[in-house]
């Protein structure tokens, strides 16, 4: 009965087929089996964000998603945003800013942002911004930096100069 | 750590659900998994076979029909937080759903896998007693529907039974005469609530009438405070906030020692009662 099931999928526009086990999560597949070691594992119950994936467009948490789930869905990593060019400027602005250190968090910070960037019509708030990215856990920065980051590409993105 | 072994089977109707699930007295409805997954990493859960429900498009829907709003048990928070319908119809879910954990928790997060799992510190078990929904569940017997005020049982404790899936929730068209209130306090955003409050009343005379006041994070569920509800329908504020001792036992934890709890839980209500007022 836990026996492994054939599934599906595209991961950064490249088509995956592959037998998992029920139990194996989105993001130990990504890592262990297609060696797409962008996303991070920190806490295993939702709680940290570093594992932080898209499946069919919106973020979710790929340690609270079954691999065996997404059999037919669209799944993005840290990797496919980064070889298309969609975060660059996000990218950009968290070196400028000194956002990242160890770099442990970045993946998950960079996911999260860039959704709520495609959302809002306007430019977010900084009060926003905190609570959009109020899942992922930074133990580096005290996240002002990152808040930094956001909002620069927020404005820039609006043709506004922060 | 990673989960114990167990099968996985996608439902491809209700009733396929249902003969999984009654085919294995262990099986667990696999919803949103932000809660379920979370047990299965930690071992705190060993079912011995997954019965995915999300393939079931009918169960994601929000409709309207006879004189109710239909919730879907599949509606995702996120969903549910951007539709019209809800915070045109069920404003006090618009209000209250933002606090649920956080946005990649809420894109996959459902309705019926919060209710059914009634956390106690959770804001929507709080929201369908304030608004006196009814919870559709659908059984091996066929479908029955449970008053939210007899739903939760106790701690994490339903009226679910084995081999049920919870099906809808439906909550009464609010006349123009309703009020709604909900506040809560949580150290960081998204975190379960410490203390929080979902309200409604209807405005009456100079007053308040038929209200109620559904408290969470304050006990092993969600909680109606009965004479608080009593002494705001006459009027009578400080009375209120002074019932709660009676009405609410609020617990001890690393959060919070019960005597916080209770005492946030008389600032909320104060805030909740002028969020009630000011709409009158
Ligand atoms: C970091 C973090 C923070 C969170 N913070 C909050 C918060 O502040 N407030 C809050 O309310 N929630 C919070 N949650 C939980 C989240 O809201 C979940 O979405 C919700 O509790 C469960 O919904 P689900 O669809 O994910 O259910 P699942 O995890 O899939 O299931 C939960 C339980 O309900 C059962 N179940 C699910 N659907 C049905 C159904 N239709 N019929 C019968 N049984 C069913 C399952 O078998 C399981 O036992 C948090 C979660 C995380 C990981
Ligand atoms: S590893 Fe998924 S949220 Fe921490
Ligand atoms: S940069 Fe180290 S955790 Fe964020």
């Amino acid at each position: 009965m836990t026996d492994r099931v054939r599934v599906a999928l595209t991961v950064n526009g490249e088509r995956v087929d592959a037998e998992v086990e029920p139990r194996q999560n989105l993001v130990d597949f990504l890592r262990e089996e297609l060696q797409l070691t962008g996303s991070h594992i920190g806490c295993e119950h939702g709680v940290c964000g570093a594992c932080t994936v898209r499946v069919d467009g919106t973020i979710v948490r790929g340690c609270l998603m079954l691999a065996v789930q997404c059999d037919g869905d669209r799944v993005e990593t840290i990797e496919g945003l980064s070889d298309s060019g969609d975060v660059a400027d996000l990218q950009a602005a968290f070196c400028e800013r000194n956002a990242l250190q160890c770099g442990f968090c970045t993946p998950g910070m960079l996911l999260t942002a860039q959704e709520l960037l495609l959302q809002s019509g306007a430019a977010p708030s900084r009060e926003q911004i905190r609570e959009h990215l109020s899942g992922n856990y930074c133990r580096c920065t005290g996240y002002q930096a990152i808040v930094d980051a956001v909002e620069a590409v927020a404005l820039a993105r609006q043709g506004q100069t922060p | 750590m990673k989960p114990a072994p167990f099968a996985y089977a996608k439902a491809r109707s209700l009733d396929h659900a249902i003969a999984l699930l009654d085919g294995a007295p262990d099986a667990r409805v696999l919803a949103g998994g932000q809660s379920l997954v979370p047990a299965l990493n930690m071992r705190l859960s060993t079912p011995s076979l997954l019965v995915d429900i999300n393939g079931l498009r009918e169960l994601g829907e929000i409709s309207r029909r006879n004189g109710h709003i239909e919730i879907g048990a599949l509606v995702r928070h996120a969903q549910a937080e951007r539709s019209s319908a809800i915070a045109q119809l069920a404003p006090l879910l618009t209000q209250a759903i933002p606090h649920i954990a956080h946005p990649a928790i809420r894109n996959r997060g459902t309705f019926g896998g919060s209710i059914a799992l009634a956390d106690p510190a959770a804001e929507l078990p709080a929201c369908l007693l304030a608004l006196g929904a009814e919870i559709e569940v659908t059984g091996r017997t066929g479908r029955r529907s449970v008053a939210a005020d007899e739903f939760f049982k106790g701690l994490f404790e339903t009226a679910l039974g084995p081999g049920d899936v919870l099906t809808a929730i439906r909550i009464a068209v609010p006349g123009s005469a309703a009020r709604f209130g909900f506040a809560e306090l949580a150290r960081r955003h998204g975190d379960y609530a410490l203390v929080g409050l979902a309200a409604a009343g209807t405005v009456h005379g100079g007053g308040l009438a038929d209200v109620r006041l559904a408290f969470f994070g304050v006990g092993d569920r969600a909680t109606r405070a009965r004479q608080a509800e009593a002494a705001l329908e006459s009027g009578n504020l400080d009375a209120a906030v002074a019932a709660l001792q009676h009405d609410l036992s609020p617990h001890s934890d690393v959060h919070a020692s019960a005597a916080t709890r209770s005492h946030l839980a008389g600032v909320l209500l104060r805030r909740v009662a002028a969020q009630l007022d000011s709409s009158t």
